[in-house]
């Protein structure tokens, strides 16, 4: 793409990769804390869901000042980790834990709503012809859940891509470390002359959204063919 | 193999305390809905958990309050077959029909898959998915999956409550098939007289929680007493065998000693076939009629009358053919004459007695 510049380029490749390691390493969370909303009943649950659900409705400011408060070198939670070799302040990791907790509760609601959609009996069913509770999942709920899954991730890759206000307030706006792609666009919009790398950059979002979006209908069309059996 | 079930169980306006043997063939578990039916075959399967008891399925353990045994549904080695199919939707036929021989034992004695699969007709569906069947072939893939899910006993929710009669009468030649292929328990629960008297080798008759009798299947249907669904199903079942069939589109059965004609049916002369005649269908007669258009007559002593709260009177007859039941008022019983001893005719019209009613015979002794 030699029509992008080189800060350009680094800020899209910088967006996939966090948007990437935001998606992949939260699903497994996604998935379990979709399951235990969806079927597990305990006291203080609706303090759980609202928990997770929080990012979501807090000003995105708010969210990355306190993952700033926790995971900064300062953090009670940073400091730790930093001892172990994983450092988030302004660093692309941190970017990416930023696009993960924002996107988390999409892709929870997503996955839920899915896991929700499952006939119980059907599990039921697996259980009586020897499933154990790994296998039900495995061979009945998973395969049966793919689609909510499918949408659940793009949902949080697009909503990583996109993440700015608490990406900007935990790691900053530093290129080729965390400058994402918006904070790319808000960055050249700064500058006198930029608006023209800000209009390439909003080309390339506009066009890695629809991508994400028409393939994950595809993908999400194909998996409900195959359980529908139509 | 035998099944032998014990449990109490605090249920909503009633307490189920049942207590019954399955052996090996098809035990009927019959009762009106709300008779405390599915629970417990859910207590069986493991799927409910009963507040006492004990369950042991071929002198294995599945539920022992005393001892706190209650084994999950996955170790009790069940095939189930649900009243609504539950395949699993994902999956092909053939993946259905070998889900759960995955799960079975190493060294369980496995059907073969080609031969269940033959056996039940679904070889052109192996490919399809369950949102691709009909009602009935979903019916006949969910009794290929328990049989092959090699289990020591199979258990039957009201399989066929879902399906509209031409679909049930096309279904219940594979349960006589089922019944006559393997030699775990099945437990079948059911609401039909017509399922019982086809299918079943033991009833267990369930009323409010209690069972009130059990046996076999022809001595329950014939008293009114007993049938819990009304006196509507009560009826004798007949032990025949295909003679011929005839141009016209009857087949010649016989019976006993007597001969039967009824509506063709596509086997070949020779089978052995039980009949269920309904009481309602036969007419009594003291002499021997002539100028009718009924083809079946024969003539029996009176063994019993009996007579409930309503207006009719079950007439139990004895005959060449076997025990012969007509539902007929108390009016004309006094009429006749009828007393035990006394001896009149029995009159069957042919097309009373439709094709669901007649089913292969049980191969096992009943």
């Amino acid at each position: 793409m030699s029509w992008l510049g080189p800060q350009e380029w680094q800020a899209v490749a910088l967006s996939l990769k966090v948007a990437g390691w935001a998606t992949a390493l939260s699903l497994p969370f996604g998935i379990a804390m979709a399951l235990v909303l969806a079927r597990w009943q305990f006291p203080g649950k609706q303090l759980v869901n609202g928990l997770v659900h929080l990012p979501l409705i807090l000003p995105p400011v708010v969210t990355g000042y306190l993952l700033l408060l926790a995971f900064g070198t300062q953090g009670w939670l940073g400091a730790a980790l930093q001892s172990m070799g994983l450092s988030f302040a302004f660093h692309w990791t941190g970017a990416a834990l930023a696009a993960a907790i924002m996107a988390f509760p999409l892709m929870v609601r997503a996955i839920r709503l899915s896991i929700e959609a499952v006939d119980p009996r059907l599990e039921q069913a697996a259980a009586t012809f020897g499933a154990s509770r790994t296998w039900v999942f495995l061979t009945v709920t998973l395969p049966m859940i793919l689609p909510g899954i499918l949408a659940g991730a793009v949902l949080a890759f697009a909503k990583a891509m996109g993440e700015f206000g608490a990406t900007i307030t935990f790691v900053s706006n530093i290129p080729g470390q965390t400058q994402t792609l918006p904070s790319a666009i808000y960055a050249f919009l700064q500058v006198p002359g930029g608006e023209a790398s800000a209009l390439r950059l909003v080309v390339v979002s506009i066009v890695i959204a629809m991508a994400a979006l028409l393939s994950s209908e595809f993908l999400a069309r194909r998996l409900a063919q195959r359980v529908a059996g139509s | 193999m035998t099944l032998s079930v014990r449990l109490r169980h605090n249920l909503p306006g009633f307490i189920l305390d049942a207590a019954f043997e399955a052996p090996p063939g098809l035990t009927v578990l019959f009762g009106r809905s709300g008779s405390g039916k599915t629970t417990v075959i859910n207590a069986v399967a493991g799927l409910l958990r009963p507040q006492a008891g004990r369950i042991v399925a071929g002198g294995r353990v599945l539920f022992d309050s005393t001892q706190g045994i209650c084994l999950p549904p996955r170790q009790r080695r069940l095939g189930y077959i649900f009243q609504e199919g539950r395949l699993f939707p994902h999956l092909t036929v053939r993946q259905n029909l070998a889900y759960g021989r995955w799960f079975a034992p190493r060294d369980a004695a496995r059907e073969d898959m080609g031969r269940v699969v033959e056996m039940l007709g679904i070889g052109h569906l192996l490919t399809r998915r369950p949102a691709q069947l009909s009602g009935g072939e979903k019916a006949r893939v969910a009794i290929g999956r328990a049989l092959l899910a090699a289990p020591q006993l199979i258990l039957a929710d009201e399989p066929l409550a879902a399906l509209d009669e031409p679909r049930k009468a096309e279904i219940l030649p594979y349960f006589e098939r089922l019944r006559d292929a393997v030699n775990v328990p099945i437990l079948y629960v059911s609401h039909s007289a017509a399922e019982v008297a086809r299918l079943a080798t033991t009833v267990v008759v369930l009323e409010e929680g209690r069972v009130t009798h059990q046996g076999a299947a022809a001595e329950l249907l014939s008293d009114p007493r007993i049938s819990p669904t009304g006196v509507r199903e009560v009826g004798a079942v007949l032990e025949a065998r295909i003679v011929t069939h005839h141009t016209d589109g009857l087949t010649e059965l016989i019976a006993g000693t007597a001969a039967f004609f009824i509506p063709r049916i596509d086997r070949a002369p020779g089978t052995s076939v039980r009949i269920r005649i309904a009481a309602h269908d036969v007419m009594l007669a003291r002499d021997r009629p002539t100028g009718l258009s009924a083809l079946n007559i024969v003539e029996g002593r009176v063994e019993q009358l009996r007579s409930g709260t309503g207006p009719g009177t079950i007439v139990s007859l004895d005959t060449p053919a076997g025990r012969i039941l007509a539902r007929v008022t108390r009016r004309s019983a006094e009429a006749l004459g009828l007393a035990e001893g006394v001896r009149c005719h029995a009159i069957v019209k042919s097309v009373a007695i439709a094709p669901q009613d007649v089913g292969a015979a049980d191969s096992l002794p009943s």
